[in-house]
């Protein structure tokens, strides 16, 4: 008797009434676990909200949780960010802003064209050609590396001598590789460590005096998020019919104004998602910032980072304080950029 | 292949053939025009600039690629063949062969990269006998099945790579030494992998359950992955003082008020996991629960009124529908899970001594110290392990399940 008792209690506790519907129990744990995470998720962001409000003694003096019940909030950390030392603040935002803007559109046009290219025309490049790409190329390193030519010139007639060479011996190749391989080609770089590419992307910024500007660093972001937009945005453009493409080509349309016109209208949806996640990759990058970027072009994350190397100690409500302003508009973003992802446009991708 | 691009199958960079095809000149001959162009003498250069189109929309990104991504590569190749030497402005070069590489895998860097080694202790023999005949097995087993060499040859590269790094944990942690940069790295995107993909996935079955809210948890689980890691790495570091941490109270009242997680490597390491772990779950999450999302309900609620328990609907019906997405977005992680270097350079900068140096940033301190064919060798060594982990990861996952469905 007390045994079927118990079970009938534990049956209606987590048996669902109906389908469709949570029975009760089940209901408890599922909202206690997911209260739990909210709680898990949110506290470290208000922890860092509430210590950009403390001066220096509230947080030496140990953990204060509540403003105005236990300590007194204070706009200090702000005031000295924004009023006294707001150059350096100011000059990093915008900084980041430029950057983050700059290289996400040079990023997104350029990939968007070529995962257009891709997923619309068919290219057929040679092995040969290739490899006499890569021969001449070397060659070209080589005379700049031991024969101490100058590397503008010799990359140049490098070029030169691949045309020529190309478009003599060009027919004789036969194999040649298709729109898929140079898809996963793109695609593969990204799973390339930055820090393998960045030594010599260094020296060569150096070598055109380029470092610790705006371009250094709005070309390599832009080189590094270029595999996301190409495999994003490939996959919408396979997804837009080729119906009205065709009938602009017949209408004697140009490709670029196709491209410009038709298809990327078409494909705006998919445009947003992809711009809004390059753009909060770029935001929030570091390693190469810290290359590329000394003094006059340092970012955001830089900002931060350089906080912790004060003979002071750790400003940690300062650091709050610039935190929270990098945080803002990234989680606007966020809240866009969700409603892609539970529509499924960046799932689809993922897919594939 | 649909195409109507009429400039046909020149290969990249063949130069300006296609101009003046008679396809293109039928096409422009067209009564109706697509936009009122007046002719002009822009009108030639847009025909020119239209017949090359196919190239000019591949050309920047290939450019673009080749410049910063390939060229650096082979560059930092030789690079870690040399020893470069910063003077007056200008950098010179001296070739020392696998110099480097033979300084980090056995030289005076070995303690740094690979760990220190001594005897290795039973628990350690076992570990590497028990790899070792379970590699074996899988390589004959894998020839006798069928046999093409080059699998083959991509099975005895991860084999020898999944073998070297059990002797390395087993000669390290199991014998009761300490592992390098390497180790750490992996331990990073092991462990954090793992706890990141349960998580996930347990949170996005909670959220695929008919809850209220839905919206609100969804956006909220999700803004993690958008913040910036150094704001992570310094929020965590606060978050888990011990003194004026929001949890010192917690910390004193179990009697570890003086305890200090930065000096202890295991408890340095748990800490950054778990940063890394709340800024990557919601990676995870989002996409698995738009992949629960898009999977039809049909299937699992025949199989409720059929009376199947929970997990068997879960293992039978759920799994195998998310799985190619569940391999997908692992994959991903695991790229991004290797390039780790903001939260250790930003919590622990490496410490105590390189406990959890990541080798992104043991590459970054070897720049720092100008030593850049130590760094550069130490990257490559890198770019290998990923790229062997990767590749087989993708064979064998992504790759053997679209094989087998």
């Amino acid at each position: 008797m007390e045994q079927h008792q118990r079970r009938s209690l534990l049956t209606r506790l987590f048996e669902p009434p109906s389908i469709g519907v949570m029975a009760p129990g089940t209901s408890l744990i599922v909202y206690g676990l997911l209260a739990f995470w909210t709680a898990f998720v949110l506290f470290p962001i208000y922890w860092v909200l509430i210590t950009s409000f403390k001066d220096a003694l509230t947080v030496n003096t140990g953990p204060f949780y509540l403003p105005w019940v236990d300590f007194k909030p204070g706009l200090h950390a702000w005031r000295e960010l924004f009023q006294i030392d707001y150059e350096d603040t100011l000059s990093a935002f915008l900084n980041s802003i430029i950057i983050a803007l700059a290289s996400t559109a040079l990023c997104v046009l350029v990939g968007s064209m070529a995962a257009y290219a891709l997923a619309r025309m068919e290219y057929r490049p040679k092995f040969g050609l290739i490899f006499l790409f890569v021969l001449i190329m070397v060659g070209a390193a080589a005379a700049v590396g031991f024969l101490g030519q100058d590397w503008r010139l010799a990359f140049a007639v490098a070029l030169a001598l691949f045309v020529l060479l190309a478009r003599a011996v060009g027919r004789y190749f036969k194999r040649a590789v298709g729109n898929g391989d140079i898809l996963f080609w793109m695609i593969s770089q990204r799973i390339l460590p930055p820090v393998v590419t960045v030594v010599p992307v260094y020296m060569m910024f150096q070598a055109v005096g380029l470092l610790d500007t705006h371009a250094a660093l709005i070309i390599a972001y832009a080189v590094v998020n270029l595999p996301i937009v190409v495999w994003l945005m490939h996959d919408f453009f396979a997804t837009i019919p080729i119906d009205l493409e065709e009938s602009a080509q017949l209408d004697g349309a140009s490709r670029l104004t196709t491209f410009f016109e038709i298809v990327l209208p078409l494909a705006k949806t998919g445009l947003a998602a992809t711009t809004l996640l390059t753009l909060i990759l770029a935001w929030n990058e570091y390693l190469l910032a810290i290359f590329l970027s000394t003094t006059r072009a340092q970012t955001m994350p830089i900002l931060v980072a350089a906080m912790n190397a004060g003979e002071r100690g750790i400003l940690w409500w300062n650091m709050s304080v610039v935190i929270i302003v990098m945080i803002i508009p990234v989680v606007l973003m966020a809240i866009v950029l969700q409603r892609f992802i539970s529509k499924g446009i960046l799932v689809g991708a993922v897919k594939g | 292949m649909t195409t109507v691009d009429p400039s046909g199958a020149d290969p990249i960079g063949a130069g300006p053939v296609a101009a003046g095809r008679p396809a293109r000149k039928a096409s422009a001959a067209l009564p109706r025009s697509f936009k009122e162009r007046p002719p002009g003498p822009g009108a030639r250069f847009s025909e020119w600039l239209d017949a090359q189109a196919k190239t000019l929309f591949i050309m920047p990104a290939v450019t673009l690629i080749l410049i910063f991504s390939v060229f650096p590569l082979v560059a930092s190749i030789v690079i870690a063949f040399g020893r470069v030497r910063l003077r007056g402005g200008g950098y010179t070069y001296r070739f020392v062969g696998l110099r480097n590489f033979e300084k980090q895998l056995f030289g005076s860097e070995q303690y740094h990269f690979l760990g220190v080694f001594t005897e290795i202790s039973v628990f350690g023999w076992m570990m590497i006998i028990g790899a070792a005949v379970f590699l074996i097995w899988w390589l004959i087993r894998y020839v006798r099945r069928k046999f093409w060499w080059l699998g083959f040859i991509g099975r005895l590269i991860t084999a020898s790579l999944a073998f070297g790094l059990v002797a390395l944990f087993a000669a390290t942690t199991a014998s009761g030494n300490q592992f390098g940069t390497l180790g750490v790295t992996l331990l990073y995107v092991g462990i954090g992998c793992l706890v990141q993909f349960s998580i996930g996935l347990g949170l996005a079955l909670l959220c695929s359950q008919p809850i209220r809210g839905k919206t609100f948890f969804r956006v909220t689980f999700f803004v993690p992955l958008m913040i910036t890691p150094i704001g992570i790495g310094y929020a965590f570091r606060m978050l888990a003082d011990t003194q004026k941490g929001p949890f010192a109270p917690a910390w004193q009242w179990v009697g570890l008020g003086d305890f200090s997680w930065a000096t202890d490597p295991w408890a340095a390491r748990s800490i950054i996991v778990l940063a890394d772990s709340w800024q990557w779950i919601p990676f995870i999450f989002v996409v698995l629960l738009a992949a629960l999302e898009n999977t039809p309900k049909d299937y699992v609620e025949a199989a409720e009124v059929d009376g199947a328990g929970g997990w068997q609907i879960f293992r039978e019906i759920t799994w195998p529908q998310i799985m190619p997405v569940a391999a997908t977005v692992m994959l991903i992680r695991v790229i991004e899970g290797f390039k780790l270097v903001d939260l250790p350079n930003i919590m622990t900068s490496g410490g105590p001594g390189i406990a959890t140096e990541s080798m992104t940033l043991h590459a970054l301190f070897a720049w720092r110290s100008l030593d850049l064919g130590q760094s550069a060798a130490i990257s490559y060594l890198l770019l290998f392990v990923t790229v062997v982990i990767c590749v087989s990861f993708f064979n064998m996952v992504v790759l053997a399940r679209a094989r087998n469905t």
